[in-house]
């Protein structure tokens, strides 16, 4: 009992300590000055990192089960029960560790980032409810609590997207992603409602042992899958809902690597690897999954290729990673996605924040084009940057070579066709990522002189985390050594005891034909990036200016193959067409008319009965006695 | 106090009746057709006291002594009134230099 206890009130803290840092530094927030608000969030952050490793080595030195903490009894209402428990299995604390871990590292970066900015106590205090936010979301122990959570970070992705308000264009971009995530949430939501419609509990505990028995391909569970992935596209910015996200990076840098690529996009694959039972039993719903995320995967890896803004890049590389992590749920391998999400955290917060510490240098510069040559300047960002770039690219040793292997391999036991398609996209995202970075950092400076005089490299406090994670996206990757390499999977038989894998996971295909796959794929990437480094080294290609014109098929892409325009002309303009006719027809002609014309009625009555009170007092006295006389005569009469 | 109520009870109700009305008449009609102040503050005392009149030959013939004291407390109240009332009329003549009721039409907003 008493170990519970301690467990219990280790993990209450951990979301608790930046709802604490939140609370003090939005009401203080007058007397913060300077620093104080950011160390103070940081150095919380870093507390619930402390107590999540706790839970960890606890959790993973005792027997490894699934830990429920009731606190207290939220909802009662008939047959609806809700209790505000947490789930503290493997999933939830890899995720935890994840979150406040890198949070952490981002956390320490925006210190230095956001330095001078008016607002950064504001900015610190949505940094800590973010990262409240996201824990409950991965903590909770029912989809209510879970959809908490959900909400609460897509309101803070909302106020830290539009945090620089001032400029419209970014105001805007809040706006866009807090819409198309309500398009998903509203699936989300009805699936909900649709699990306690069918299972009479929200409780995860109490919902998976009820599947034991149940045959796959039940309409219903179907029904209940597909609204709960529609949640998760929208989230996760899958297609068709993708849109939101490359707007977003609109944000603070910082803000994009917490949110926009290490956590929250993430929120989706965790919902969906939290229900991996449920999916298991809808093979429809899996097959589904499979296709958006391998049609998300190469689309956006595409769009990435053409792209001059470095964020820009990074955000579509974003998307066509979470699209391989979607291909590595509907493949049913769970535990790749989530060892996916992992490594893509430390990569992709890394390329992010290497790609703020240029933005910084160069004074808020984000086009490649007036880049290049800062390889010299800004050496830690370059080196780190690097690595991040290799790790994506999936170039043995690095992280992202053993979570993007496994993925792959279980394609090809799925179907061959799945894992060349997949080749495919992880060739797209080594040339794009070495166009990035041969651009960005290599031949010579392409800025004006004014920003050339002063380059340089950020402080200390930026390049740390950016040191950690390169050290972390390099050896990442060894968590999960596929038996090949003479592991045995380790966090993947870690997560097995909450995720149900399906049978591709711990694949059998014979040791000589993995060893073939993995030279054809290191030899194909070995030329993409030869190309590149041929491109962009030796032959100086730059992407071309504006007003250039451009091959069809290029300027298809360059534009993101118009797909903002198409849902402009079918979404969006017809929506602000009925909103005009109601605004004018109904809200004009009906509604208005009919409250001005009461208005009208009595100021037109008032007008006329105003002349009765002429200040005559004859007058008066006669209508008095009229009166008396008209109640004299009736009285008479009746 | 016996002899004056026989000595009213001589007159028979209905005249007292007609006069009471006949001078209520009067006063209401001045009220309302002249537009002197004094005059018509004259005949609102006109329309009291054919009241007061009507009052005590009631009292007088079903002998009961509420009537008079009713009277008294009119007489009180219309004392007061008239004090209220000559006040008015002298600030109404200082002010407008006129007793003409209609000019007070003025006062309304």
């Amino acid at each position: 009992m008493v170990e519970f206890s301690q467990l219990a009130f280790f993990s209450v803290l951990i979301p608790v300590l930046p709802l604490i840092g939140f609370l003090l530094i939005i009401l203080l927030s007058r007397f913060l000055k300077g620093n104080f608000s950011g160390i103070l969030a940081t150095s919380l952050t870093g507390l619930s990192f402390v107590f999540s490793l706790i839970l960890f080595l606890k959790h993973s030195s005792g027997v490894g089960n699934a830990v429920e903490i009731d606190l207290f009894n939220w909802l009662e209402v008939g047959r609806l029960r809700i209790p505000f428990a947490f789930l503290i299995d493997s999933l939830s604390i890899t995720m935890m560790m994840i979150i406040t871990g890198v949070g952490f590292l981002i956390h320490l970066y925006s210190i230095g980032y956001m330095k001078g900015d008016e607002r950064i106590n504001t900015f610190f205090a949505y940094m800590n409810l973010f990262t409240t936010s996201m824990l409950l979301l991965v903590m909770g122990a029912n989809y209510l609590i879970l959809f908490i959570g959900w909400e609460g970070v897509g309101l803070c992705s909302y106020l830290l997207i539009g945090f620089w308000f001032k400029n419209e264009a970014y105001n805007n971009a809040a706006r866009k992603a807090f819409i198309v995530n309500r398009i998903g949430d509203l699936g989300f939501i009805i699936g909900i409602i649709l699990v306690f419609f069918t299972f009479q509990t929200l409780s995860f505990s109490e919902i998976f042992p009820q599947l034991k028995g149940m045959l796959p391909n039940n309409a219903l569970i179907i029904t209940i899958t597909l609204l709960l992935f529609v949640g998760a596209i929208g989230k996760s910015a899958q297609i068709p809902l993708f849109t939101w996200l490359p707007d977003a990076m609109a944000g603070p840098t910082p803000v994009s690597a917490l949110i926009h690529a290490a956590t929250m996009v993430t929120a989706g694959i965790y919902m969906i690897a939290r229900s991996s039972l449920l999916f298991n039993l809808a093979p429809l719903t899996l097959d589904i999954i499979l296709i958006t995320g391998m049609t998300t995967a190469l689309f956006a890896a595409t769009i990435g290729l053409f792209q001059n803004d470095i964020k820009k890049v990074l955000a579509y590389s974003t998307v066509s990673q979470l699209g391989y992590m979607f291909v590595a749920l509907g493949l049913g391998v769970y535990s790749a996605a989530v060892f996916h999400v992992t490594t893509h955290a430390f990569f992709k917060a890394l390329l992010f924040m290497g790609a703020g510490s240029v933005i910084h240098a160069l004074h808020g510069e984000q086009d490649i084009r007036r880049m290049g040559g800062l390889k010299s300047k800004l050496p830690y960002t370059y080196f780190t940057f690097l690595i991040g770039t290799i790790a994506i690219s999936g170039f043995p040793p690095f992280s992202g070579f053993f979570s993007k292997d496994q993925i792959l391999m279980a394609a090809w036991a799925k179907h061959p066709l799945i894992y060349i398609l997949g080749m495919a996209g992880a060739l797209m995202t080594c040339f794009y990522m070495f166009r990035l970075l041969f651009l960005v950092f290599h031949n010579s400076f392409r800025g004006t002189t004014h920003q050339q005089e002063h380059l340089h490299e950020s402080p200390r406090v930026m390049t740390i985390p950016l040191v950690v994670l390169a050290v972390l996206s390099f050896a990442g990757g060894f968590i999960n050594l596929p038996a090949l390499f003479g592991g045995n999977l380790s966090f993947s038989r870690f997560l097995s005891t909450s995720l149900a894998d399906g049978e591709l996971a711990f694949h059998q295909i014979s040791h000589t034909q993995e060893y073939l796959l993995l030279m054809l794929s290191f030899l194909a990437l070995l030329t993409i990036l030869l190309w590149a480094a041929h491109l962009y080294l030796k032959k100086k290609k730059l992407p071309s200016e504006e007003n250039v014109k451009l091959p069809a098929i290029q300027n298809l892409i360059y534009h993101k193959y118009y797909i903002e325009e198409i849902y402009d002309f079918c979404f969006v303009k017809p929506y602000t067409a009925i909103s005009l006719l109601f605004s004018r027809i109904i809200e004009g002609k009906g509604i208005n008319a009919f409250v001005d014309g009461i208005g009208t009625v009595f100021s037109f009555g008032s007008e006329r009965f105003r002349k009765l009170q002429s200040g005559n007092i004859s007058f008066y006295v006669f209508a008095m006695i009229i009166g008396i006389l008209a109640f004299l005569v009736i009285n008479l009469v009746v | 106090m016996e002899k004056i109520t026989t000595a009213i009870q001589l007159i028979p109700l209905q005249h007292y009746i007609v006069l009471s009305i006949t001078l209520f008449a009067i006063g209401a009609l001045g009220v309302l057709l002249r537009r002197n102040t004094i005059i018509i503050l004259m005949c609102i005392e006109l329309m009291l006291n054919s009241v007061n009149l009507l009052l005590t030959a009631f009292s007088a013939y079903h002998s009961d002594p509420a009537g008079q004291v009713f009277v008294f407390f009119i007489m009180v109240v219309a004392a007061a009134e008239v004090a209220v009332g000559l006040s008015l009329i002298v600030m109404m003549k200082r002010n407008v230099d006129s007793l003409d009721i209609n000019l007070l039409s003025r006062l309304k907003w």
